[in-house]
């Protein structure tokens, strides 16, 4: 449906849907920080930002951007679907040898606890390179956004 | 619900996000592709983490997630501009690269 619609603002809609459906998948995973954080920071801030921006393009509807079926598109369609094909046989078909394990042992990985415990002491430094590559973007988004100075 | 079930679900939303790429011509659609790209990969990460009973894969979503969230600011910040110079989203009408 994200891909299928003409108009942005009802594809974005149907990509907040998905996020939460991944949230509940997150869920059924155990994985509890990553679910939480999946619906702020997608589900709020990034897709509040996709709807800031199509309400400041105001690309109400998309009729004048006139998506044509042409050759380019049918071969685009044929080559995902037969990658599609691929992976699923792949991942259905094939026995790729894999460690043992279940979904038991995922229970506690999951918390906020751990997870915090993990970030702050064996991942601190990533943690840190991040923050520098978020002002980095700031400072991007700010700079391209911004109306010349002229 | 076997780790198949979740890598199927994950393949199949990665390739609408490729064929959303592919397809469309509209620069947000596509931008939002590849956010679907992001999110279907995360899935993955996350089933393996819980199958496996191992932090790193959902350490990896997190900072996954991080770098999504720059990219996007990046990029929607690219789409204003190209915007305002181009009056257009079309992919197919922003041609100024081509030689």
């Amino acid at each position: 449906m994200v891909i299928t619609r003409r108009n942005p603002v009802i594809s974005a809609l149907y990509l907040i849907l998905n996020f939460f459906c991944l949230a509940g998948l997150y869920l059924t995973l155990h994985a509890q920080f990553i679910a939480v954080i999946q619906v702020l920071v997608y589900a709020g801030a990034i897709m509040v930002l996709f709807l800031f921006v199509i309400m400041l393009l105001n690309l109400g509807d998309e009729q004048r951007l006139k998506e044509k079926i042409s050759f380019t598109k049918i071969i685009a369609a044929g080559l995902g679907f037969g990658l599609l094909m691929e992976l699923i046989y792949i991942v259905g078909f094939i026995d790729v040898p894999m460690p043992a394990g279940d979904f038991s042992k995922g229970v506690e990985i999951g918390t906020v606890e751990h997870i915090g415990k993990q970030l702050f002491t064996t991942y601190l430094f990533p943690f840190e390179i991040t923050s520098v590559l978020l002002l980095a973007a700031m400072v991007g988004a700010v700079v391209l956004a911004k109306r010349r100075m002229d | 619900m076997t780790i198949q079930t979740y890598l199927l679900l994950s393949a199949i939303v990665f390739i609408l996000g490729v064929i959303g790429v592919l397809t469309r011509r509209n620069a947000i659609i596509v931008f939002m592709s590849i956010e679907l790209m992001l999110n279907s990969v995360n899935l993955s990460l996350v089933a393996f983490s819980a199958y496996l009973g191992d932090a790193r894969g959902q350490m990896l979503v997190f900072f996954v997630m991080t770098v999504a969230a720059a990219e996007a600011a990046v990029g929607l910040a690219v789409i204003i501009a190209l915007f305002r110079n181009k009056q257009t989203v079309n992919l197919d009408e922003i041609n100024i690269l081509k030689w």
